[in-house]
């Protein structure tokens, strides 16, 4: 019985040791030749669906953004707009009618000819009454759209729009004829859509007859993990090559080696406390800027991230072309805040909730503002939510006093000039500065009235801008060509090379 | 005739009607359930920027917008008609989204559940029939560790050990093209099977160790070995059917509990299994999702129940004798 027993476990021990080598060895195999390399992509954001107007998220954008779908016009990664579908355009005097040319000879990855009907039929889908896309209400000038021959598109507004350019490089031209969008796509881009695997990854091929330069790899593939942790290890093991963003520094000591890059890119997310500017006490521009004078930004952000990440005092990022510094308008000075707190009215403080999204960093920061104000006689009394509660009380209902949140987009100063945006900022010279920014015949005429308008908006500390979010990638050492800034989440992946 | 009256048909019966009533009772709560949870699946289709007459679109697409009769009774219709909807996110059909995931959660499960058994069988008689001995001991308090130590946790040291140290598993994922590259899918389950047969097998052990002393220390056996039967041939004869019937119990039990824990292990290891689509969903309160997904995995653990039942009658027909005359 022994001896069996013995015999029986050593040749099972045997048989697992020699299966786990085989599947070991069989793992690993030679590095292909950068042209035929598949970049391995690893993300936390995978897509919900693959329309970017049927609520697909920032993973769609992430994925899809260049890669699969085009635009008349790109959004490059140092913030500036270039042709892409359109070979240029032009404006009628009266600023209302943008006539735009297109590529000729450009397929989707179907065979399919992409003509001004695609271009119509895709910003008519961004405008319609299902869209769900986050830019509709940015486009809302546009009165109607048509498609005068296959390579010409007439874009009519009803009032004049500088940001028509910029606007039109978020809507993806699509085919017209497609039947499904939230599960497949065919678009005109370098690659072609493969697969999505739900849950795991999502892959892209080299489109071989792309009418541009084609991709400089020939797939790539992001894995998606919904821990940052498993993202890291993916990394390390080599199961990706790429992380598109780290979401904290104390990740980054275990890739310092010469086998991973990491570099520091501007992204366009912001961390806000959000007052709601409607109610007391923060309906008060003096207690606004009391609490913002009370926290010390600079601290947090070191906390938080180290040496990286940018304070700028405002909503605007650098990325913008209406970018100031503006972190001096209202410093950090707890004598102030007191003095400021005590014109106000409220010389002990106040207690106000926090509405706080449950994902980091939001609760540290909570906690830490929390701290900062308690010096000034300020309680805070931070009630945890759900996106889900987040969306309903504070988006949808305007029923919080102060709240939490990250803005990922740049250009979103304009939300100050909307009254009815859920923090409720409501200074009409804003208002009108924005709308006529938006109506202004050049783009440095843009850029003053919006400077001017950014300044109004910190000087009345609408909002506490605590930080602007890094971005972070990390990469294998033998990876290049990857864009460095996340701006809206996109990440074009053609120029990535494997060495 | 006397077989469809039989004490085992009678009692088939009897169960199968319990099990349809307990679904349908496990239907109306996860409804209702789910429906208390403040928030609405549209929600996670807008932004921030979304307009009044978007968020009215949205809520008219996902069909929150209607009474929850008219909810329920759609959703019990398509139910009847094995039809369990269409995620309000993806878009795509539940039933072919559910039975993708399965695609990972089923091999995981059941690979796990039979190495559990495998480990857990010998090691629990081992540990009961050399208790006096020094291994039996540390069997013994190894499983007591075993059960000791959260299953994620087991996880984590694993894929620290085998992936990150010495680097011969993957620490999490799936292949993209899954079981279409077998040895590849093969390779990224070993760290989470083994993570979860480690820790299912010490609990089985007790059981397994409890069922083998209360088999060493019955009368059949000690009478069996008296009358000049061997040991082994005692215990195959007569221990083997006896300390079955309960360990076959708590078998049952196990796997259901594995399946439907799964999803602890698929999060650690990153992979893309019904535990996985489980939380997404109820992240985003993708409703027909998230009751597709109990709903089978209800199913699941009812039909582990009643087979476990049914194995045990089997096995054991004193059962069906004492039920029968509980009964009448």
């Amino acid at each position: 019985m022994k001896k069996f027993t013995s015999r029986m476990t050593i040749s099972v021990i045997g048989g697992l040791v020699a299966a786990a080598l085989a599947l070991t060895f069989t793992a690993t195999g030679a590095h292909a030749a950068s042209s035929d390399a598949t970049i391995n992509v690893g993300s936390l954001y995978e897509p919900q669906n693959l329309d970017n107007t049927g609520g697909g998220g920032q993973g769609v954008t992430e994925a899809l953004n260049g890669n699969v779908y085009e635009s008349l016009f790109k959004l490059n990664d140092d913030g500036s707009v270039s042709n892409l579908l359109a070979t240029g355009y032009t404006v009628s005097k009266d600023g209302l009618t943008y006539t735009i040319a297109l590529h000729k000879g450009v397929k989707f990855s179907s065979g399919k000819s992409l003509t001004a009907a695609d271009v119509k039929f895709s910003i008519e889908k961004v405008l319609s009454p299902t869209s769900k896309s986050a830019r509709k209400s940015s486009l809302g000038a546009i009165a109607s759209v048509t498609a005068p021959d296959d390579s010409t598109v007439v874009v009519k507004l009803n009032s004049r729009s500088i940001s028509t350019i910029y606007n039109l490089s978020y809507i993806w031209v699509v085919n017209s004829a497609a039947k499904d969008f939230l599960a497949t796509a065919d678009g005109s881009g370098p690659y072609k859509f493969t697969s999505w695997t739900r849950g795991s990854s999502l892959t892209l091929t080299r489109n071989d007859s792309y009418w541009g330069t084609p991709a400089k790899n020939k797939s790539v593939v992001y894995h998606y993990f919904t821990s940052a942790t498993a993202l890291n290890n993916a990394l390390l093991t080599g199961a990706v090559d790429i992380v598109t963003t780290i979401q904290s520094p104390d990740a980054l000591k275990q890739f310092a080696s010469a086998k991973y890059k990491i570099t520091n890119g501007k992204s366009t997310t912001k961390l806000l406390l959000a007052f709601n500017d409607r109610v007391a006490p923060f309906n008060k521009v003096l207690v606004r800027k009391a609490v913002t004078s009370a926290i010390n930004n600079k601290k947090f952000l070191q906390s938080v991230w180290g040496d990286y990440g940018t304070l700028t005092g405002s909503m605007v990022p650098p990325k913008d072309p209406w970018f100031t510094d503006l972190t001096k308008v209202n410093p950090y000075n707890v004598g102030l805040a007191k003095r400021e707190l005590a014109a106000a009215g409220y010389p002990k403080g106040f207690t106000f909730r926090l509405d706080t999204p449950t994902y980091d960093p939001h609760p540290a920061a909570a906690a830490f503002i929390k701290s900062e104000l308690a010096k000034v006689g300020i309680t805070v009394q931070i009630n945890s939510v759900t996106d889900d509660q987040w969306y309903n009380n504070v988006y949808k209902a305007h029923d919080f006093t102060a709240t939490l949140q990250e803005h990922v987009n740049d250009r979103d100063l304009v939300w100050y000039g909307n009254p009815d945006f859920y923090w409720g900022y409501n200074n009409p010279t804003v208002t009108a500065l924005i709308n006529q920014s938006e109506t202004a015949l050049t783009l440095s005429a843009q850029t003053a009235l919006l400077k001017k308008a950014n300044r109004l908006v910190v000087q009345e500390a609408a909002s506490d801008w605590i930080y602007l979010y890094p971005q972070i990638v990390v990469a294998a050492s033998n990876l290049s060509g990857y864009p460095l800034n996340g701006l809206n989440s996109q990440f074009y992946a053609y120029n990535i090379v494997k060495a | 005739m006397r077989t469809l009256n039989s004490p085992l048909v009678r009692y088939l019966r009897r169960r199968l009607l319990i099990l349809v009533s307990s679904l349908f009772l496990a239907t109306v709560t996860l409804f209702v359930l789910l429906r208390l949870i403040p928030g609405d699946p549209s929600n996670s289709l807008l932004s921030v920027g979304a307009t009044p007459d978007q968020i009215k679109a949205a809520r008219h697409a996902v069909g929150s917008d209607l009474p929850l009769t008219q909810q329920f009774f759609h959703w019990f219709n398509q139910l009847i008609h094995f039809n369990f909807g269409t995620s309000l996110i993806s878009g795509v059909s539940v039933s072919g989204e559910v039975f993708s995931r399965l695609r990972v959660t089923v091999p995981l499960t059941c690979i796990s559940f039979f190495l559990a058994i495998l480990i857990a069988l010998p090691v629990g008689f081992i540990s009961a029939y050399r208790r006096q001995k020094w291994y039996g001991t540390l069997l013994n308090g190894l499983s007591q560790l075993g059960i000791a130590i959260p299953v994620f946790w087991v996880g984590i040291i694993f894929i620290y050990a085998f992936a990150l140290h010495w680097m011969v598993f993957p620490a999490g994922g799936f292949p993209p093209d899954g079981w279409h590259s077998p040895l590849a899918a093969v390779r990224s389950l070993v760290l989470p099977v083994s993570t979860i047969a480690i820790v299912m097998a010490s609990s089985l052990v007790r059981y397994v160790r409890s069922a083998t002393l209360d088999v060493l220390g019955s009368d059949y056996l000690r009478t069996s070995r008296a009358l000049g039967f061997k040991f082994s041939h005692a215990i195959v004869r007569h221990g083997l059917r006896n300390g079955a019937a309960p360990v076959i119990s708590i078998l049952g039990i196990e796997l259901a509990t594995t399946f439907v824990g799964a999803v602890v292990v698929e999060s650690v290891f990153a992979l893309p299994g019904l535990g996985s689509l489980l939380i997404k969903a109820i992240a985003e309160h993708d409703y027909p999702v998230i009751q597709g997904v109990l709903f089978l995995s209800t199913l699941g653990v009812l039909i582990i129940g009643f087979l476990a039942d049914l194995l045990q009658r089997i096995i054991d027909p004193r059962l069906n004798r004492f039920t029968e005359s509980r009964s009448g």
